[in-house]
């Protein structure tokens, strides 16, 4: 717990406009502004050794109008294997642009693609968002956000 | 003349033939490659998942903590047991349950078995995309052994939504404790008889040696996790990371070759099986005695929060990224399921390979698309 807040710390008084949203054994989760989520990247990746990336994700808050996407970083510095950075961004749901990460951590590309297709977040800078596990021809809301009611309920 | 992707590709030109490798193909699985080919070669490659997506997530966030332990491990039948594993996992930091030695003791065991019954199937295809025949006939014949154990323990043969939140679903009798060592020791002489006839043979060497290299730093970069990360030397490995449910008990290694070609792929495989007989062995040899689930009842209250569990299926590192709202259904459940980590590596890999070897650097990444599209 105390080497994950350590790591937290370094982030945050490097980048002062990020916040630390909760830091467990071996986890921390920090957030960004969509301006600074670059830099804070590849200040984890170059500095703090989070070169790994495990998953992308999304959350649709609907109830506070905004989407989420974190990524979660892995690393293979020897020793700090089993930490794992959640890097967060929130942007509102009727414009949810955010810049795509794929420069930092190449991995990201089908994860980030993923959550284009199932939250409807626009990656700027993406070299391909077409569909990846959704039919060609999907025609709905993004499925996972969570306006979107699957056939049947 | 070959051409080469940087310098002179180009999709429009007439040499360049573009063509599709599945959904129907037999050794696609449900999965369509896209290819672009000059003569023998292959210029381009890009994957085309989603044939068997289910939604699974958007599932998850329809029903209770309980309701989702059979529909979650759909997505990789033959790992059932690791899949669920991570979600137990988070589950149980959510609900800070404290899960009972026995239990955590179970779910390693059934966690190595499951490792095995996957491995022991991704060795018999990759046999089988070398047109070496024995293989797949051995190992699908020995791998009923240790599926037979897990119906011993779990009741069910294949799906056996063992690992649930709290413990597991019930106790291990006491004849499978003596079936399962048994077992291990067969098994043992039995992979050494694996690498004699497969991975020593000189054709499935010059089929596979040097055939799709993954370099250490692109493992890295890609994401790349489990067999193929410790192909291409990257020492990870989830049990060793951040020992989840008592596997700082027992004695095992990390198995990582620095080749990463398609032999390399294969053989971390079978390593790997070696240290989880030896897992098992010292699981049930050990198992302490006590409860082996804590009752949680048909709707448990889970308190709100978000927790990224992790753990190490056959194929790499399973992940579920929960977050809950207080309500008795998840706000939101992500699987962070290891081929879909994998899959950047593919079109690199296909990059320049004669058409011959797709099958085999395709097989040996351990990609299961039902997994991958969930």
């Amino acid at each position: 717990m105390d080497r994950a807040k350590a790591i937290a710390d370094k982030i945050t008084s490097k980048h002062p406009g990020t916040k630390l949203e909760w830091v467990k054994p071996r986890r921390l989760k920090v957030s960004a502004p969509a301006s600074m989520i670059k830099d804070v990247a590849l200040f984890a990746r170059d500095s703090l050794g989070f070169d790994h990336i495990s998953t992308v994700s999304g959350v649709d808050w609907i109830a506070k109008n905004a989407l989420e996407v974190v990524y979660f970083v892995g690393s293979t510095v020897p020793g700090q294997e089993g930490f794992v950075l959640a890097l967060s961004e929130r942007v509102p749901r009727d414009n949810p642009v955010v810049s795509t990460l794929i420069g930092v951590w190449r991995g990201a590309e089908y994860h980030e693609r993923e959550t284009h297709e199932m939250f409807g977040l626009n990656f700027q800078g993406h070299p391909d968002q077409s569909h990846l596990f959704l039919p060609e021809d999907w025609n709905d809301l993004p499925p996972l956000r969570k306006d979107y009611v699957s056939p049947g309920r | 003349m070959r051409m080469t992707l940087e310098s002179e590709y180009s999709p429009d030109a007439d040499r360049i033939m573009a063509v599709s490798l599945g959904p129907q193909h037999p050794g696609a699985g449900h999965f369509r490659i896209r290819l672009w080919l000059d003569g023998d070669y292959v210029v381009k490659a890009l994957p085309d998942a989603g044939y068997v997506h289910r939604g699974e997530e958007k599932m998850g966030e329809y029903r209770n903590y309980t309701q989702n332990v059979p529909h979650l491990e759909r997505p990789v039948i033959l790992d059932s047991s690791n899949i669920l594993f991570a979600y137990s996992l988070g589950v149980d930091e959510l609900m800070n349950s404290k899960v009972p030695p026995r239990a955590q003791y179970l779910r390693v065991i059934m966690s190595e078995i499951n490792r095995i019954i996957s491995h022991m199937y991704f060795i018999a295809i990759q046999g089988l995309f070398l047109g070496h025949t024995t293989m797949i006939t051995w190992c699908m014949g020995d791998r009923d052994f240790w599926i037979d154990l897990g119906e011993r323990i779990a009741g069910a043969r294949v799906t056996f939504a063992y690992i649930i939140p709290g413990g597991v679903r019930n106790d291990i009798p006491e004849f499978a404790i003596e079936k399962g060592l048994k077992t291990c020791d067969w098994f043992e002489k039995r992979m050494g008889e694996y690498e004699k006839i497969f991975y020593d043979n000189p054709m499935v060497h010059q089929r596979s040696d040097g055939v799709g290299v993954l370099s250490r730093d692109d493992a890295i970069a890609f994401g790349a996790t489990g067999t193929v990360a410790r192909a291409s030397g990257l020492a990870l490995d989830v049990r060793k990371d951040e020992p989840y449910s008592s596997y700082s008990d027992f004695e095992f290694k990390t198995p990582v070759l620095t080749q990463g070609d398609s032999w390399a792929r294969a053989y971390v495989a079978l390593l790997d099986m070696r240290e989880s007989v030896k897992i098992i062995r010292q699981a049930l040899k050990g198992l302490p005695q006590g409860p082996v689930r804590l009752k949680l009842g048909p709707q448990p209250r889970v308190p709100a929060g978000e927790v990224y569990s992790r753990t190490e299926a056959a194929r790499g590192e399973m992940s579920y990224h929960i977050v809950s709202d207080g309500s008795p259904r998840p706000y939101r459940l992500k699987i962070g399921v290891p081929s879909a980590k994998n899959l950047r590596a593919l079109p690199h890999l296909l990059k320049n390979v004669h058409i011959a070897d797709i099958p085999v650097i395709y097989w040996s990444l351990n990609y299961w698309p039902v997994e991958a599209d969930r």
